[in-house]
């Protein structure tokens, strides 16, 4: 792929990327979120078709100019996504043949889509029968059949989008020894992955993203490649944001939470958070960094009410009083605020104005026997517009209608009207242009100083470095390290952000 | 003139359905040369229309949070049935048979809205399980036989009309006395909110239009009401009416419950991370229509004067155009009780003008078929032009 550079509206994703991938060679993909490896992938697979990027590629020599992923498997190039793309309520092998059919005259001939798939399991090592619907495997399983499904549309370039993100330990073990013997079939791999104990183990070469530009192309063995290099070539960027000053006023331990754990919502034995212990002070902003899928969120959402996760256990404890949220009123009562993730699917009613989604969690407080206080309703929208800079001609907008940054203030106002004590933001700054982001941050800081706690979540690591006191790691729905902000480099966080599971260091798992 | 068009602009989602019920009448009081805006006539289009507005009410309701209900139409012939036995065959007073009759309304909707919000069965299911079952039950009790007739008083619910304390004679005074005092009441309500928006500094429509606004709307009132005055004055179910469109109104736009239902619709999901108690209100709006059920099938049995067994049939499906003809979005958080009302009634105008000039069943069916579907294409391309 040469010189590819593919832009969305207002963001350039990619700016002229090159990467080389040889014959038979597994080849990793490292990078943070939103370096542009996934974008990446969709480019060379078809998913972006040709034209809606700059930049060539080239396969076997050949220049290539897919119009969909239907062209692109066809010269044997397959994606598999993070997210599974199988119909759970068809059989394994309705699934692998699926828009593949063995058929003839649009007759399905059953008996040779049976043997094929025999035979397509047997090669992926899984022991089920072609019958079975696709709902009764585990995720590793399915992963197994996304695979087999790949081999079966006669694959020479696998590409595997996080893979083993959701499997557990023996799972992802099979499967780094599937792609290896994939390898010694002629098969060639892209993988891209967080997990760098992984990628050393089964990568011939790697290519490390960062800003949607290519940063170095290493070779495993001739270039003495050891998991500090990749870190260092994910993280290397400069501190271009800035982050306005702060000195901080910190008091007591306002919020705790002990022994908490948590399990999947839909797989009842997955357990997504295990052992969480974490505490925050008065006036103190406290981060959560990880990688995707880390638990970050789903921690955030199990303390907010119980609005995620089943049989969630542990305690939670304000200004020292245990305390329960059973619902998402009565955290909300408690001091609680939550900003989530997603402002446009969890934060905001789009359809309607700044007004009623600013006063949508606190109308308890500008109502009397229910009927609310429109005027003093006017009144809060129009001060937090002020406080808060909402650029907008009139808090009567809709919400639809504002900017990135312009929602996350709206959100934002929202809670702080809630008055919490404790406040927690989860990627406030995502797809906020750099101006909006000082802004988030000064009200961030304003926040702290007025002595809330907060707890931060974000992706990016120079964020989290310039506004955070205190910074929990979190990987595998694990805390894994406690960094103070004196202690804190980007290479310290991104070793226990990439741990997996039983692995241990002593020397940041409780640096404090 | 930029000023106005730009404010039809912004408001045409609004004020595009007035104007096609207003053109409508105008098209059929031409086609029926007179008839249709003769008091006797404007009296039997109220009658006759008035059990599908209760219902489009509670419908537009359960619209806005983005669910549907089907059942309407059977709970309205059973509640009927139930009034009957209690009434006729039981003779109980009939203030007590109204009560207990909302009340079964109410339970019927309670049963409904527990699949629909704590089970999440779809409402779609839900109530079309509902409309077979209580169209079941409303043949079993009845035997398949018609029961009648009410006690009078319970007829007068329909067919009567409000007594002439003030004794006009020929014309109705204490009619024309409610359209002075209803118009007096419009106008100094517009003066208080012009107030405030003038206070809090929003845009507010220039003077003459202003005054154009509430001269039209006095005009419009007071025509109707002297109109009905020359006839037996307002009937009582426009009373009952009037009141359940201000009350509904006042719930959606000015109570915290209105709040939480339209932010059900609009986006579930934030609503209920921002503390709203989705489940409770979702189970709520459905009880609520249970009893605005019950409502229009006594209406219904009253103005018949008779349950029967076919009761009812169809009523869903004229409440629900009535509501997606005023505006309210299939997805849910959009509509409002105004609204539905304009819409059952350009719906109901329809009806009594093509009736007037004589097409039949089979041509109303269809004309109204593609009204309801350039209704909300002209509604989704505006729409779209906005965004």
């Amino acid at each position: 792929m040469r010189d590819i550079t593919k832009t969305f509206p207002g963001v350039k994703a990619l700016s002229n990327v090159n990467l080389k991938v040889t014959e038979g060679e597994i080849h990793a993909l490292c990078g943070e979120n939103g370096a542009g490896k996934s974008t990446l992938m969709k480019v060379l697979s078809g998913v972006y078709p040709h034209g809606s990027y700059e930049g060539d590629i080239y396969f076997d020599g050949q220049p290539c100019e897919f119009k969909d992923i239907k062209q692109s498997e066809q010269v044997g190039i397959v994606i598999i996504h993070q997210e599974l793309a199988l119909i759970p309520y068809l059989s394994i092998a309705e699934n692998i043949f699926l828009g593949n059919e063995q058929s003839k005259h649009g007759l399905i001939n059953w008996n040779e889509t049976t043997m094929k798939t025999k035979g397509l399991l047997h090669t992926v090592g899984l022991n089920e029968s072609p019958t079975t619907r696709v709902l009764e495997l585990g995720v590793g399983k399915q992963q197994l059949v996304e695979i087999a499904k790949a081999l079966s549309k006669q694959v020479r370039l696998l590409i595997l989008d996080e893979p083993t993100a959701a499997l557990n330990e023996d799972d992802s073990e099979n499967l780094l020894a599937l792609i290896l013997e994939l390898k010694k079939q002629g098969i060639t791999s892209i993988i891209i992955s967080h997990k760098l104990n992984e990628i050393s183990r089964v990568a011939d070469s790697i290519t490390i993203l960062r800003d949607g530009q290519t940063i170095q192309t290493l070779d495993m063995k001739a270039d003495q490649v050891t998991e500090d290099t990749i870190i260092k070539g994910m993280v290397g960027r400069d501190l271009t944001h800035r982050y306005p000053e702060r000195v901080p006023q910190i008091g007591d331990v306002i919020f705790e939470v002990q022994d908490w754990e948590a399990y999947h919502p839909q797989q009842e034995e997955r357990k997504v958070l295990d052992d969480i212990n974490l505490n925050i002070r008065q006036g103190e902003i406290v981060g959560i960094a990880g990688l995707m899928g880390a638990g970050r969120t789903e921690l955030a959402m199990s303390i907010f009410g119980r609005s995620y996760g089943r049989h969630i256990q542990g305690k939670l404890f304000l200004h020292g009083q245990e305390v329960r949220f059973d619902n998402i009123s009565q955290a909300i009562e408690h001091g609680v605020a939550y900003v989530t993730e997603d402002r446009k699917q969890y934060g905001l009613i789009l359809i309607d104005d700044i007004k009623r989604n600013i006063s949508l969690a606190s109308l308890g407080k500008l109502s009397r026997r229910g009927v609310i206080h429109e005027q003093e309703e006017v009144l809060v929208a129009e001060e937090y517009r002020r406080k808060l800079n909402i650029k907008t001609p009139s808090i009567l907008q809709k919400a639809v209608n504002l900017s990135g940054g312009n929602q996350q203030k709206v959100v934002l106002s929202k809670w702080i009207y809630s008055q919490p004590e404790i406040l927690i933001l989860d990627e406030p700054t995502r797809g906020i242009d750099v101006g909006a982001k000082y802004e988030i941050y000064s009200i961030v800081n304003q926040l702290a100083s007025e002595g809330k706690g907060i707890l931060f979540i974000s992706s990016e690591l120079p964020e989290i470095l310039g506004m955070c006191d205190r910074i929990y790691v979190m990987s595998e729905g694990r805390i894994t390290g406690e960094v103070r902000r004196e202690d804190a480099t980007q290479e310290v966080l991104m070793k226990s952000m990439t741990r997996g599971r039983g692995e241990t260091d002593a020397s940041s798992q409780r640096a404090l | 003139m930029q000023a106005v068009s730009e404010l039809f602009k912004k408001n045409i989602r609004q004020y595009g359905m007035i104007i096609a019920l207003v053109f409508i009448t105008i098209l059929f009081q031409i086609l029926t040369e007179g008839i249709l805006l003769k008091p006797l006539n404007i009296t039997n289009l109220i009658l006759q229309n008035s059990y599908i507005l209760v219902l489009a009410i509670g419908m537009v309701l359960v619209i806005i949070t983005g669910h549907i209900d089907l059942s309407v139409g059977s709970i309205a012939a059973f509640i009927g049935a139930l009034s009957a036995i209690m009434m006729v065959d039981l003779e109980l007073p009939v203030y007590l048979a109204v009560i207990l009759s909302l009340v079964a309304g109410g339970l019927i909707g309670a049963w409904q809205g527990f699949w629909i919000a704590y089970i999440k069965i779809p409402a779609f299911i839900v109530t079309l399980a509902g409309m077979l079952l209580f169209r079941g039950l409303t043949m079993i009790v009845l035997g398949g036989q018609s029961i009648a007739p009410f006690p009078k008083t319970f007829q007068r619910i329909s067919s009567g009309f409000i007594p002439d304390w003030l004794g006009g004679g020929e014309i109705h005074l204490l009619t024309i006395t409610l359209g002075l005092l209803l118009s007096l009441l419009y106008i100094w309500q517009e003066f208080k909110d012009r107030r405030t928006q003038i206070k809090y500094n929003f845009d507010t429509a220039p003077i003459w239009m202003f005054v154009t606004k509430i001269a039209l709307l006095v005009a419009v009132i007071n025509i109707f009401t002297f109109v009905l005055a020359t006839y037996n004055g307002l009937p009582n179910i426009l009373i009952i009416l009037f009141f359940l469109i201000i009350i509904y109104s006042f719930v959606m736009n000015r109570m915290v419950a209105g709040r939480h239902i339209y932010a059900i619709g609009g986006n579930e999901k934030a609503a209920s991370l921002s503390g709203v108690k989705t489940k409770r209100v979702t189970f709520w709006v459905f009880v609520n229509m249970g009893a605005l059920a019950a409502l229009s099938g006594l209406i219904f049995a009253a103005r018949l004067n008779s349950a029967t067994p076919k009761a009812g049939i169809n009523f869903e499906l004229d409440a629900i155009a009535a509501c997606f003809i005023g505006g309210a979005s299939a997805s849910g958080g959009i509509g409002t009780v105004i609204g539905a009302i304009i819409g059952g009634l350009v719906m109901g105008v329809m009806n009594n003008g093509m009736s007037l000039i004589g097409l039949g069943v089979d041509w109303q069916q269809g004309i109204k078929g593609l009204v309801l579907l350039l209704a909300v294409a002209f509604d989704i391309y505006n729409k779209s032009k906005t965004n």
